[in-house]
């Protein structure tokens, strides 16, 4: 069993298809560390068993056939819980969508499934995406499988937190100013956002339009490639997806940097980065170098106006896409109310948690008359400049290096007090979907308490291939990244259970693994 | 310069946003909403004299569907979530008086 | 002496398009079908769910705004329109506030005074909300989706009208432009044609703007016409009282001839308009702005002028015929049964007009083929039927749509052409009437249509008129030469 834990994506479907092990067994496999770990780290809202094993039962028919059965045939994945998901909950992580269940599905999960990949549920995440900590939930936090008394990160931190614990072998995750990479950061994993338009959004229940875009998650470069590439591609569903047609993203992976123009973002080095974080990262650029490619030092400027323009435009989009759940249509509507509107007001007042009505309550004020012009419309102009700072820079570097995140994964029950610290932890990826860019987070070492840095690299619009190459070079010449001790044990231990159906969650964290934060 | 929040300024945020804020998280409001347009502000620091607010950071355009059905959910699964439905319709609270 | 008073009124005018799909998804714009049956994630909010524009909304969009004179934008975009109400299913609704997609038109109208231009400051795209009906007895409110997501447009006129009859002239007008180009079939009624209107009154010779009041719920020419009277006599009252008008949006009730103020506590004013980040911009090329224009149908002005040249049609009739899209059709379908321009004008304009005013019904809702009106033009001419038993027909044909070439043959209608018959119904009515003959011989020449009539009284008013009319004259000229 804990042999199939280890194999890679791209192994474990060659060896399905080739009937070395069936698609069930590697199922089987992940579902029971799931439940192992599952009661320390809470990174699943729902785990769907019964449909697991159904989706595995039907790849192995499609290979006992001699049929194609897809390039991730049987490969387990783990979808955030704000991807919508036929007949299974999709909840947001909160309690305004606790019973929803959606009966059309987003288009990336539509292809892992059609690319042969096994569901194994619905991870646990900061409520509507809106959080660096998956505190916000109103399922009760995710814990970090490399310290359990640390956050994995957030909005994305049940799907890192999985991959890391090694309950499933990658996962989705969705990107809005740092979501995906910054938990992928926390727990020591790979993950990528992608160039806005590359993945379709629909079906992802929406934060802030204009910069969401959903990535894939996953313990190794390659994987992250093969997933990216399932899930990327036009959708005539969404707008704002561009077809792109060049995303042979796996097949096209090499790891060679040589001549790699790097520039490493010197203002990201600046006051309130960990010195711990620095060093890794520096350290990092240093085995991109002496694999072939020219490093230097660059100003990007504007850091400083990344996260107030993000969080101007990001909450007023919010405002907008969240005034749907006012207990008309589904989700939770507030007992008897006298009137529609007494209706409207309790029930967001009680199916929203804190932060996401603090995020409401800025982007209403944001975009309301007098103040459009001074903040909304400011944040736009200052959007305007950072993406010329990106062009610019990305015009002399094929690709840009820093940190993640200013830290490693803070201690639980931290941030809730203080927004401003929390947002100000953003300050290194926000910028990267304000500029609509790819990015991806690499793990660089751990800090003294043992706990993952994270490298991030910038790349030009549509250069996922670049990114993915120099992250190819780099997992090389570290010898690979490693999982979460978790990750190694708890095989022997867990015994035969009969498997839990479906196992659904009430929205206050049941199982005793405590509340939602203060 | 810290923007202050009034009490008409947060009821009027209650009816635009359909919040109930009152006690304490209402002081809680004021006070976070108070903190944030000041962190925000900062970016009046930057000039940004003549440059265009930009909406699309692709330069997508023209992105149509043809006139043609699709077909459409059935009723079932559109009311499946509603908190209240009859007839085939959704049901609130009477809109007018 | 009481002040003299000028009326202002700008119209808001919703016009709902005839497209086969709504505007942002596949869902059928099918009238009248089960509720919440042509629903989908996108228009009923689901979450997750994302807008595609649907192509030919554009189209139409730029059709009329073409067909006004407007200024199509090169670059135009949606932007959202935040409000809670149930019957907006997102709680907000994506339409145009910063770049409308047509700009700058106008519409000529025809007043006692003259030929006036009434400006078109914008046209704008926009999608259609639900529909909330009240449970009176349970204290709540139903809503159905299947209207939410039809397209509309907005053409947003400048307060250039000073008075109701100008009103009703420009809706007529844009009614009729946006059905003859097919865009919208323009029903006041059923909704698809709405009208908000903005009115203001001020000291006659002012130029300074009073304040404004915005009119909803006006569900036909005649509520606007009175509610424009009601609501300048109700502004001028309050001038007069030395009070203010205060600038609000008014429901008309019809039924009590008066309107109330929509206001609530609730109502927050404040839409936050931002642009829509779900849908990138429309960018208008010169080429595609002439492709639309080559498309354009024939417009009413241009047919007007086209019935008196090609049909040698009066001026009168092509005016008639060309004042409902319905007309015209009837008229030029017609044309292809029956190469008589001038008869089927006359059926048109006389007979099908009484017709549906006796029915109660609009021109658009006349309901018969052209194929069955053409051929009974053609038994009148042929003489098979005389003209008072053509109009009898007309009627069934109006009603039921029969063929009255079957109609005749079953209800023996058909004229008497037996030339036996009718000459001894003619020797008949000579004897019964010497004096006419008489008066005939000595130069009367206007006796001879008394006689004819009393033939074809005798022969039950089926006789054709032409054989009556020859058969009566050769007898008079035969005893003329007695």
């Amino acid at each position: 069993m804990r042999e199939i834990r280890r194999w890679p994506a791209a192994e474990l479907a060659g060896r399905i298809k080739k009937r070395e092990i069936k698609a069930g067994e590697a199922a089987a496999a992940y579902l029971e560390q799931l439940r192992t770990a599952e009661p320390e780290l809470n990174s699943f809202i729902t785990v769907d068993e019964e449909g697991a094993m159904a989706q595995a039962d039907r790849i192995q028919a499609l290979v006992d056939r001699g049929e194609d059965a897809g390039p991730l045939a049987g490969v387990p994945v783990a979808i955030k819980d704000n991807l919508c998901t036929r007949g299974l909950g999709t909840t947001c992580a909160s309690r305004m969508l606790a019973d929803f269940v959606p009966f059309y599905e987003a288009t990336a999960v539509e292809r892992l499934r059609a690319a042969g990949a096994v569901i194994l549920g619905k991870t646990n995440m900061d409520e509507f995406a809106m959080g660096s900590t998956s505190e916000t939930s109103a399922f009760g936090p995710v814990k970090n499988p490399w310290n359990t008394a640390h956050v994995p990160g957030g909005s994305s931190g049940g799907s890192c937190a999985a991959v890391a614990a090694g309950q499933s072998l990658c996962a989705l995750g969705s990107d809005t100013g740092g979501s995906i990479r910054q938990p992928s950061s926390y727990c020591g994993v790979v993950g990528l956002k992608p160039t806005y338009g590359t993945v379709s959004r629909w079906g992802l229940v929406a934060y802030a339009s204009s910069l969401d875009q959903i990535g894939p998650i996953a313990r190794n470069v390659e994987d992250c490639a093969l997933l990216l590439q399932a899930i990327s591609g036009g959708d005539r569903r969404d707008s704002t997806c561009l077809g792109r047609e060049d995303t042979d993203f796996a097949a096209g992976l090499t790891e060679d940097v040589r001549g790699l123009r790097i520039g490493i973002v010197s203002d990201y080095f600046d006051q309130g980065l960990d010195e711990q974080v620095a060093s890794a990262v520096r350290r990092a650029a240093g085995i991109l170098q002496r694999q072939g490619a020219l490093v230097e030092e660059t100003a990007l400027s504007l850091a400083e106006y990344a996260v107030p323009a993000y969080y101007t435009i990001a909450c007023a989009e919010a405002s907008s896409n969240l005034s749907r759940f006012d207990g008309v249509k589904y989700g939770y509507r507030a007992g008897a109310q006298e009137g529609l509107h007494a209706m409207y007001r309790r029930t967001r007042t009680e199916g929203f948690g804190t932060e996401v009505k603090r995020r409401i309550v800025l982007g209403s004020f944001v975009l309301s008359s007098g103040y459009y012009e001074a903040y909304y419309e400011k944040a736009l102009r200052v959007k305007a400049l950072i993406v010329k700072a990106f062009d610019e820079a990305l015009s002399r570097f094929d690709l840009l290096l820093g940190p993640v995140s200013p830290t490693t994964a803070p201690l639980l029950g931290n941030t809730g007090e203080n927004p401003l610290q929390m947002y100000l932890s953003d300050i290194y990826t926000v910028s990267v979907n304000l500029a609509g860019l790819p990015a991806i987070s690499l793990p660089c070492g751990l800090d003294a308490e043992g706990l993952p840095i994270g490298l991030q690299l910038i790349g030009r619009r549509f250069g996922e291939q670049t990114i993915l190459r120099a992250a190819r070079a780099y997992e090389k010449a570290c010898g690979g990244f490693a999982l979460s001790p978790m990750a190694e044990r708890g095989q022997e231990a867990a015994g035969s259970e009969e498997g839990r159906k479906r196992d659904e969650k009430s929205p206050d964290g049941t199982e005793g693994k405590g509340g939602m934060p203060a | 310069m810290a923007q202050e929040i009034t009490d008409e300024m947060v009821d009027s945020l209650e009816i635009l946003a359909k919040l109930d804020l009152s006690g304490e998280e209402r002081k809680r409001v004021k006070r976070d909403l108070g903190q944030m347009l000041d962190y925000i502000g900062r970016m009046n620091r930057l000039d940004t004299e003549g440059v265009e607010p930009l909406y699309h950071v692709t330069s997508q355009v023209n992105v149509f569907r043809e006139d043609e059905e699709e077909g459409s959910a059935g009723r079932e699964e559109i009311l499946a979530g509603a908190p209240e439905a009859m007839e085939g319709c959704f049901r609130v609270p009477r809109t007018v008086e | 002496m009481k002040k003299q008073y000028e009326t202002v009124i700008g119209l808001e005018v919703h016009i709902e398009l005839a497209t086969r799909t709504k505007i942002f998804c596949g869902c059928s714009t099918a009238f009248g079908s089960a509720p919440n049956t042509h629903v989908c994630p996108v228009c009923a909010g689901m979450p997750g769910s994302l807008p595609v524009l649907n192509r030919r909304v554009v189209e139409y969009a730029m059709a009329v705004g073409l067909a006004t004179n407007c200024r199509i934008s090169p670059l135009c975009r949606f932007d959202r329109k935040n409000y809670f109400y149930p019957d907006n299913p997102q709680n907000y609704q994506i339409s145009q506030l910063y770049l409308p997609i047509c700009r700058d038109g106008h519409i000529d109208i025809e007043t006692e005074t003259g030929t006036k231009s009434i400006g078109i400051h914008e046209i704008h795209m926009e999608e259609d909300a639900g529909k909330l009906t009240h449970d009176d007895w349970a204290g709540e409110t139903n809503v159905d989706f299947n209207r939410s997501g039809v397209p509309l447009i907005e053409v947003v006129s400048e307060p250039d009208m000073r008075s109701a009859d100008e009103v009703i002239a420009y809706l007529d007008k844009l009614r009729l432009i946006a059905q003859y180009l097919g865009a919208s079939d323009c029903k006041l009624q059923e909704g698809s044609m709405r009208a908000d209107v903005n009115l203001s009154v001020r000291p006659a010779g002012s130029d300074v703007l009073g304040t404004r009041t915005e009119m909803k719920n006006l569900n036909s020419f005649k509520a606007i016409t009175r509610a424009v009277e009601n609501e300048r006599e109700r502004q001028i009252e309050i001038l007069e009282a030395g009070g203010r008008v205060v600038q609000e949006t008014r429901r008309w009730d019809d039924n009590k001839e008066r309107s109330y103020p929509m206001r609530s506590k609730e109502d927050a004013k404040d839409y936050r308009y931002f642009p829509e980040p779900d849908l990138p911009p429309v960018m208008i090329s010169r080429e595609w702005i002439e492709s639309v224009k080559k498309r354009q149908p024939e417009l009413r002005d241009q047919k007007k002028k086209r019935y008196v040249s090609q049909y040698g049609l009066p001026a009168y009739d092509a005016d008639i015929l060309t004042s409902d899209k319905k007309l015209a059709d009837l008229f030029e379908e017609t044309l292809a049964y029956c190469s008589n321009p001038k008869k089927v004008s006359n059926w048109l304009m006389v007979e099908t007009i009484r017709l549906a005013r006796e029915h109660g019904i609009g021109i658009d809702q006349v309901d018969f083929s052209p194929a069955n009106l053409g051929k009974l033009i053609c038994l009148q001419d042929k003489g098979t039927i005389n003209g008072t038993v053509a109009k009898e027909i007309f009627a069934v044909i109006f009603a039921d749509d029969v063929d009255p070439q079957k109609y005749v043959e079953e209800h023996g209608l058909l004229a008497v052409t037996d030339e036996e018959a009718v000459r001894r119904a003619v020797v008949q009515a000579m004897e019964a009437n010497p004096q006419s003959v008489a008066d005939y011989l000595s130069g009367k020449k206007k006796a001879m249509g008394f006689l004819v009539g009393q033939t074809m009284r005798a022969m039950g008013g089926r006789a054709d008129p032409a054989l009556v009319n020859r058969l009566v004259s050769e007898a008079l000229d035969e005893a003329a030469a007695k």
